[in-house]
């Protein structure tokens, strides 16, 4: 297929560049025109003259082309030396193709017929094939390395604060989004854009620029969130999410110690979030909690938290001398273990600790120094409703979270567990405490994901035991695999992702489960290392980096030469 | 088979006090023998090489000094105490090792892979790790000056940065050097240094092996190469099939006829290696005249030539 693919480009390469413009022209034409007779559809597309809901996604796509391609030959040439700019408009053309005909598709589904697409429509499809064919023909160029791109300290520190910008509005949009088949073409459309730029090599510039400039990174990332509930204007339907998104990040990264740094497969993860959560409810003011002690918050965080921590130990300290798959099995079992003992503590079976299937309902909000969790308070005009105040908890929740991640990581502690997770016995060889380490990981892990735990129970007012089935511990999982693992941004966006679609997409809830499959599917044959890669597992599964190896060879021999 | 029990500590050269001792060392898998009965006494300041043919047991051997394997019977006491039979105690007691096949942390770059040696010489805990306050600093940036010490040590101090899968393959044989020595060992044991290297890189390792020596750690180094090992070491010990069958110096050890016909078999199964290491072991009789093994000095262990290159060469570095 690529040996044609080639044979091809040699023969017509010329011809790429003008079709590609020829397509991405057309493109924004056509979204100037009205693509759909019926103006009920997808926002309302029969309009002429000037682009509206779906078609400004188009637009943006062909705009985003028509810079790309200006870069490869035209204005923008010397932009072109530093990015890989055929490869971004391949990307662009199979993205807006791939768009095109979803939008052609739904107009014509939900208005009954192929016939009720205007001629715009049409027009803006030509065009993403030319687009995508253009693309596919053209060649690569060579490219500069990224790292020698230099601009002033104060340039780069502005991209990533327009960035980070960007991803505020971006998010806040995307989940004003009310229909679902327009979030799954901005989905669609963002995703093109940002595979473009990922194949492009704008992300390993931007990632550069990141290293260096980690700390306005940082604190531009927890700011960008801290201000999302003023997008919202007191909204609590969004704040759901995101606070389900936020609480779902936090526990995602507890897990991520266990298996992306200590390489430790837990599949009951689930169990430490509903120890905390299940401590957090019988020690809550609810009328249904089985115990009488009614200590402050901040110390059942801590107790949550510790109980959690205990039980990792006790599952950990007999099954962590099994490995790999066993252990896998042996924590599964765990999460079972545990949601059936909860759903069977109601003094019939034993004490009556959590009242069984029925859990611990009416668990009243949070009052932390005098701040009534379920009132909404008015912070500089902006309403901010109960789901924003549990939203701020939850963020330096999981802004200590992430902290401990990435300390840990970048520590003594932090090389055993990869040594470990590389080759346990010649880590072990090596004087490593393997045990002691895969103890420290799992019972930490735990640790985090009780204290996420006790805010959640508060968060969702009810604590049952069916909130905590092995499907939740498989998502938690999911995200780590589909964001990256072992990486911090890689394992928030793959949260984002596996919490923000079903909510949004309601109207394929019932194939949930086989979509994600599938795009884990995907994932693992085209980009295993995740979405976003931490440096180590992109070399691990990209076995034959011929390139970076060649390239140290040669600096060995020349150092050779000099030597002798 | 007959077992030689040349007293393993017929005092030929002066070495400091007695490192490690293996005494009646028996590691039985099953109803296989695989070691059975060895002793060896490993002295500050000395170099004991381990030969024998594939499958004699001498990585066996080798794992049941270092905790890998526990030996079925017999113990092993490192200056003085008895080893439990747990590498990581064994590395804390002072004992380190490489491996015949490589096995460095491929994913973690050079330097990474020697701080990782480190581990159980530093002592901050997950709590310290978090906090990060002037001690684990101060503990994060030693382990790292000495991580890059060794790595210039072994002549590798430009490469920390790159992953340990990537380097050439010399390269890493003195990586997983540098990171065995990171653990502050008084003895290093070293599973086949040059298997695989071409000749200047075997030469190199010699050096680099030497030069550890000379700065007080025993070694022990398991190998095929009879010229390295016969150049190298101070004292020989020739295993075959789990037994003793030679030790001494290395003069003796290849006069041994035993030895040759251990290697060589009695029959003729493989003749274009026998005629290999009969015309090796020729040559080396011919460098090094073994008339009085017992008076041999230290300096005379090895040719004059060999010891200049390592001083020469060690300016490289």
């Amino acid at each position: 297929m690529s040996d044609r693919l080639d044979s091809l480009r040699e023969r017509y390469g010329r011809l790429g560049w003008p079709l590609g413009l020829a397509g991405a022209v057309l493109l924004a034409a056509g979204t100037f025109l009205s693509w759909s007779y019926v103006a009920t559809i997808l926002g309302n597309l029969s309009v002429y003259v000037y682009p509206g809901s779906v078609q400004l996604f188009a637009l943006f796509l062909a705009l985003v082309a028509i810079a790309f391609l200006l870069m490869y030959r035209g204005p923008l040439h010397r932009l072109g030396d530093w990015f890989k700019s055929a490869l971004a408009v391949r990307t662009l053309g199979l993205g807006s193709a791939v768009f095109m005909t979803i939008v052609l598709l739904l107009i014509a589904v939900q208005s009954g017929g192929l016939i009720n697409i205007d001629p715009g429509g049409w027009v803006s499809w030509l065009g993403s094939l030319l687009l995508a064919v253009g693309g596919q023909l053209m060649e690569v160029r060579a490219i500069k390395d990224p790292i020698y791109a230099r601009l002033p300290g104060w340039v780069e520190i502005l991209v990533i604060v327009i960035l980070l910008a960007l991803a505020l509005f971006g998010s806040a949009f995307a989940l004003g989004q009310e229909d679902g088949s327009v979030f799954l073409l901005f989905f669609v459309a963002l995703g093109t854009a940002i595979w473009a730029l990922a194949s492009c090599g704008f992300f390993t510039w931007i990632g550069i620029l990141a290293a260096r400039h980690r700390r306005v990174l940082m604190l531009g990332a927890f700011v960008v969130a801290f201000l999302f509930p003023f997008t919202q204007g007191g909204s609590d339907a969004n704040m759901s999410i995101a606070t389900q998104v936020i609480i779902f990040a936090a526990t995602a990264m507890g897990l991520n110690i266990v298996v992306g740094l200590a390489g430790l497969l837990d599949l009951g993860y689930i169990a430490f979030l509903g120890a905390g959560a299940y401590t957090a409810a019988v020690l809550s003011d609810s009328a249904f909690a089985t115990v009488g002690w009614k200590p402050p918050f901040l110390l059942v965080v801590l107790i949550g938290a510790c109980v959690s921590a205990t039980l990792g130990l006790i599952i950990g300290t007999p099954t962590l001398r099994v490995s790999g798959d066993y252990l896998a099995i042996v924590t599964l079992a765990f999460g079972e273990i545990f949601r059936l003992t909860m759903g069977n503590l109601d003094g019939s079976n034993g004490p009556n600790l959590t009242r069984g299937p029925n859990g611990i309902p009416a668990i009243p909000d949070l009052v932390v120094f005098g701040w009534d969790f379920g009132e909404t308070h008015t912070v500089a005009g902006i309403p901010l409703g109960r789901f924003a105040n549990y939203y701020f908890l939850l963020l330096i929740f999981a802004a200590f979270v992430i902290t401990v991640f990435v300390r840990l990581n970048n520590s003594r502690i932090g090389r055993g567990w990869v040594a470990i997770r590389e080759d346990e016995k010649a880590a072990e060889a090596m004087g490593v405490n393997v045990f002691g380490l895969k103890l420290f990981a799992f019972s930490s892990g735990a640790f985090l994901a009780g204290m996420a735990g006790t805010v959640k129970a508060h968060q969702d007012v009810s604590v049952t035991p069916d909130q905590y089935v092995f499907l939740n511990s498989a998502f938690l999982l999911a995200a780590i695999v589909l964001g990256g693992m072992g990486t911090v941004a890689g394992v928030l966006i793959g949260s984002a992702i596996l919490q923000v679609l079903p909510e949004k997409l309601r109207f394929i809830s019932d194939y949930r489960l086989l979509i994600f499959g599938l795009l884990l599917v995907v994932m693992m044959r085209f980009r295993p290392e995740g979405i976003i890669a931490s440096q180590r597992r992109k070399l691990e599964f990209h076995e034959e980096d011929q390139e970076l190896a060649e390239r140290i060879e040669e600096i060995h021999l020349e150092e050779e030469e000099v030597s002798s | 088979m007959t077992a030689t029990t040349d007293a393993p500590a017929s005092p030929a050269r002066e070495f400091g006090e007695t490192v490690l001792q293996a005494k009646g060392v028996v590691m039985r898998f099953g109803g296989l023998t695989a070691v059975n009965d060895v002793d060896l006494i490993v002295r500050e300041g000395e170099i004991v090489g381990l030969i024998g043919p594939n499958g004699a047991g001498k990585t066996t051997f080798f794992n049941c000094l270092t905790g890998l394997y526990k030996p079925t019977e017999g113990e092993v006491t490192f200056k003085g105490a008895i080893l439990p039979p747990k590498p990581r105690k064994v590395v804390l007691a002072g004992m380190a090792r490489t491996f015949q096949n490589i096995r460095l942390f491929g994913n973690m770059t050079a330097l990474e892979n020697v701080m990782v040696g480190r581990y159980c010489r530093t002592s901050a805990a997950g709590f310290t790790s978090i906090i990060r306050g002037p001690k684990f600093r101060r503990e994060e940036a030693e382990t790292r000056a000495r991580a890059q010490e060794l790595l210039d040590y072994v002549g590798l101090g430009k490469s920390g940065e790159y992953l340990a899968r990537n380097m050439p393959y010399g390269d890493q044989r003195r990586l997983e050097i540098a990171r065995a020595l990171a653990t502050d060992p008084q003895l290093l044991l070293l599973d086949e240094p040059t298997a695989g290297m071409n000749p200047q890189e075997t030469r190199q390792a010699m050096e680099l092996i030497f030069k550890i020596r000379d700065s007080g750690i025993a070694v022990v180094v398991i190998e095929h190469d009879m010229r390295f090992i016969f150049t190298l070491c101070d004292r020989v010990l020739c295993l075959v099939r789990g037994e003793t069958l030679v030790q001494g110096s290395p003069a003796e050890v290849q006069s041994d006829p035993r030895v040759i016909e251990a290697y060589i078999g009695t029959g003729d199964e493989d003749d274009e290696e026998a005629a290999e290491v009969e015309r090796e072991l020729d040559e080396l009789d011919k460098r090094f005249p073994a008339e009085h093994p017992d008076d041999a000095k230290r300096t005379t262990d090895y040719p004059h030539d060999s010891r200049g290159a390592t001083e020469g060469e060690g300016g490289r570095q």
